[in-house]
């Protein structure tokens, strides 16, 4: 008896043991890498970019850098803007020390910097220095000799009381200067080849909208003056790409100004005369991050603080808030993002800057007075190979990569359209309305409907004809048949049409 | 033949009738309605098998409609919580209305508000279910004529319910219009007091679990 029991209690240990709910591993890991799908969740991804290798001042033999605060590259050269040691420290491409720019020399006779921000250096090796708290951008040769020096407008009516404090500048194939000033909010100062100022450009448009300008009229003077002040907002930094488009990034705004993308527009591609250009057919238009949660910290959406376009168009921004870099293509499709806050490597405490040499990636961290150096995966390189294939109009060979990637990440949403869109050109219209349907994207699908629909039409026209001939006889034929047959109203009306 | 089957086959052929009814209610507003009522044309069977139908028409839209035309989140599509909006206006603005034109003197009792309704619901049923066809035949681009037919037939719904008001109180157009307007202000505040009430019990519930684990809590 003693043992049935036990053998019962056992059994029903067991299966107990059976049913209780596993335990599952969170589902919402973080992965280095992650993308977003249509709905605007994150998916993760294989690493697209890794970190590699890190570059500390005292790795060079020269002291820590001091809150660093921009990176250059030109060529194989890596430009260090130390601005806490006055100095600008060229590196390699093997992170081997090259030079370091401490001073120019106007006439034999030696400059130094103060605080410096920015550097840039044309294709002559001519050195554009950001000279902030001397206020002023030198240009020097590649030897270091002065060339001229840009200051503030003598013209009282550009910036008024307002000091000239450049922060970040860039320099066009045609020589002209681009610069950043603090404290300006009309756009970025343009300096023409002889060093005169010739005008803003590509300031933010100011637009008010519908409520808000009625809700003006209605306040009082007091009401409006206390009210906040719509100015454009100021960038945040610069870059120039191949064909001299200026990509400028902001952070000052609001998350209410951000859910109305008229006004706010975190990154943007200007062209000559100050005009956004980015295309922005992506599911979300490139503001970083979808869903901000809140961890520790950080709250609120991504604040991009520097912008780098690559070489194939697709450019990366610097995310300050979260510490994370956001690849975008030249459809502003997001790519991939990565990195986070921490002290690993791959991991930044206030990233700065972002640079590219080649596919590899510079990202300077101010806080860690570090540099770190990302490399592309083969899952990256497959993705740019599948969108550089795309743009030249090779669809077929574009799909190989996407197909490649797909292996690798069975949860991306561009290598599915990017399939679907070589199938739409073979022809195979409904396997592409497979793929475009699988990842909401419409707009390709309709396309791909509308072929397939097409050849349907086309190819069952006979029997769609003799359909509509049936339906249009049939009622006709029954009812002769129910007049002739059926007695009552209906055959007296016969007869009626008879007489 | 049995007595009892004959009854049955009688009341199914009333149904039959009165929802046959409605055909010509929606062509033929005011003299359908009037008739509706005071006629025993129509009856709450067959309002009921309106309503019914309006509800499955909503669910075979979201499950049926071509790709395109509607693509929620599946893993967050919950059919009840989807179905509870409409269901509920629809009886709260029953009640509502009931309890207005009671006031305003209306002719129409609650089942006559109910019946006529229903019955105002019938364009959507007959637009609505062919429409999900035609999403496999459109293509996204023809978008405009889905909707057109979309916004008709609840433009068609919103005119008869107005008839209706009309007939069964036997109001003037501008009364019925104000008492269908002052009625969804009248579900405002009725599904505001519902949704207060439901919270001051969960406060009040939940005040008493705190009492009671307080008191444990001291206890033991």
């Amino acid at each position: 008896m003693l043992r049935r029991a036990k053998r019962i209690i056992i059994c029903l240990l067991l299966i107990s043991l059976v049913l209780a709910p596993s335990l599952q591993a969170s589902a919402q890991t973080e992965s280095y890498t992650y993308s977003y799908e249509f709905f605007g969740l994150q998916y993760e991804s294989p690493d697209a970019y890794t970190p590699t290798s890190l570059l500390l001042g005292t790795d060079l033999g020269i002291g820590d850098f001091s809150n660093p605060k921009s990176l250059f590259v030109r060529d194989e050269y890596l430009y260090i803007v130390d601005s806490g040691n006055n100095r600008i420290v060229v590196v390699d491409r093997y992170f081997e020390l090259i030079r370091i720019i401490d001073k120019a020399l106007d006439d034999g006779e030696e400059i130094t910097f103060l605080n410096p921000s920015d550097v840039y250096v044309d294709v002559n090796g001519d050195l554009y220095i950001c000279d902030t708290d001397n206020n002023r951008v030198l240009h020097t040769d590649k030897d270091l000799n002065l060339i001229k020096t840009y200051v503030k407008p003598e013209d009282p009516t550009i910036l008024g009381e307002t000091n000239f404090i450049p922060l970040k500048c860039v320099v066009d194939k045609a020589g002209r200067l681009f610069v950043l000033a603090g404290n300006v909010n009309q756009g970025f100062m343009e300096f023409d080849k002889d060093g005169n100022f010739t005008n803003f450009t590509g300031a933010n448009p100011v637009k008010a909208t519908f409520w808000q300008a009625i809700r003006k009229r209605l306040m009082t003077k007091e009401q409006r003056a206390r009210m906040i002040l719509f100015v454009p907002t100021e960038y945040s930094n610069l870059a120039i790409d191949k064909d001299d488009f200026l990509y400028a990034t902001t952070t000052t705004f609001t998350t209410d100004q951000l859910a109305t993308m008229e006004t706010v527009n975190p990154v943007r591609k200007l062209n000559s005369i100050g005009e956004d250009i980015l295309v922005r057919n992506g599911y979300e238009p490139p503001i970083g991050d979808l869903q901000w949660g809140t961890g520790g910290d950080v709250s609120g959406p991504s604040r991009f603080e520097d912008v780098v376009p690559m070489d194939n168009d697709t450019y990366f921004c610097l995310d300050r808030n979260r510490s994370r870099i956001f690849g975008y293509d030249f459809q502003g499709n997001m790519l991939y993002a990565f990195g986070g806050l921490g002290n690993k490597l791959g991991y930044f405490q206030y990233p700065v800057a972002i640079e590219h040499m080649g596919t590899d990636l510079l990202v300077l961290d101010n806080r860690a007075s570090s540099v770190t150096r990302f490399t592309l995966t083969d899952y990256g390189s497959y993705i740019n190979d599948g969108l550089a294939y795309y743009k030249e109009g090779n669809y077929e060979e574009s799909a190989n990569y996407w197909r490649k990637a797909l292996h690798l990440n069975g949860n991306y949403d561009l290598a599915y359209i990017g399939i679907g869109r070589a199938l739409l050109r073979e022809g195979e219209y409904q396997e592409a309305m497979k793929y475009f349907e699988s990842k909401r994207d419409y707009d390709n699908y309709s396309k791909a409907f509308s072929e397939y629909r097409k050849e349907w039409v086309e190819e069952h026209i006979s029997y769609l004809l003799i359909g509509a001939v049936v339906l249009v006889t049939i009622p006709l034929i029954i009812g002769r048949i129910r007049k002739r047959f059926k007695g009552g109203a209906a055959r007296y009306e016969r007869k009626d049409r008879d007489l | 033949m049995n007595a009892k089957t004959e009854i049955y086959k009688d009341k199914f052929r009333h149904l039959g009738k009165t929802l046959r009814y409605s055909l010509y209610v929606i062509f033929h507003p005011f003299d359908g309605f009037w008739d509706l009522i005071h006629e025993k044309r129509g009856s709450l069977g067959g309002a009921t098998v309106i309503f019914i139908l309006f509800i499955l028409t909503q669910i075979w839209t979201w499950t049926y409609s071509a790709f395109p035309f509607y693509f929620p989140q599946w893993e967050y599509f919950n059919l009840f919580m989807r179905i509870l909006p409409s269901a509920v206006l629809f009886f709260v603005w029953c009640i509502a209305n009931w309890s207005l034109t009671t006031l305003m003197d209306g002719k129409g009792k609650l089942s006559h508000i109910y019946m006529a309704t229903a019955y105002a619901l019938t364009p959507y049923v007959l637009i609505r279910i062919p429409l999900i066809f035609l999403t496999y035949i459109f293509s996204y681009d023809e978008y405009t004529y889905y909707s057109v037919f979309a916004n008709l037939s609840t433009l068609w719904c919103g005119i008869l319910i107005l008839a209706a008001m009309m007939m069964i109180h036997d109001y003037s157009l501008g009364k019925a219009v104000f008492s269908s307007f002052l009625t969804i202000i009248a579900m405002m505040i009725i599904i505001f007091l519902i949704v207060m009430f439901f919270s001051l019990i969960t406060q009040s519930f939940g005040y008493f679990v705190a009492l009671y684990k307080e008191a444990t809590f001291r206890l033991f």
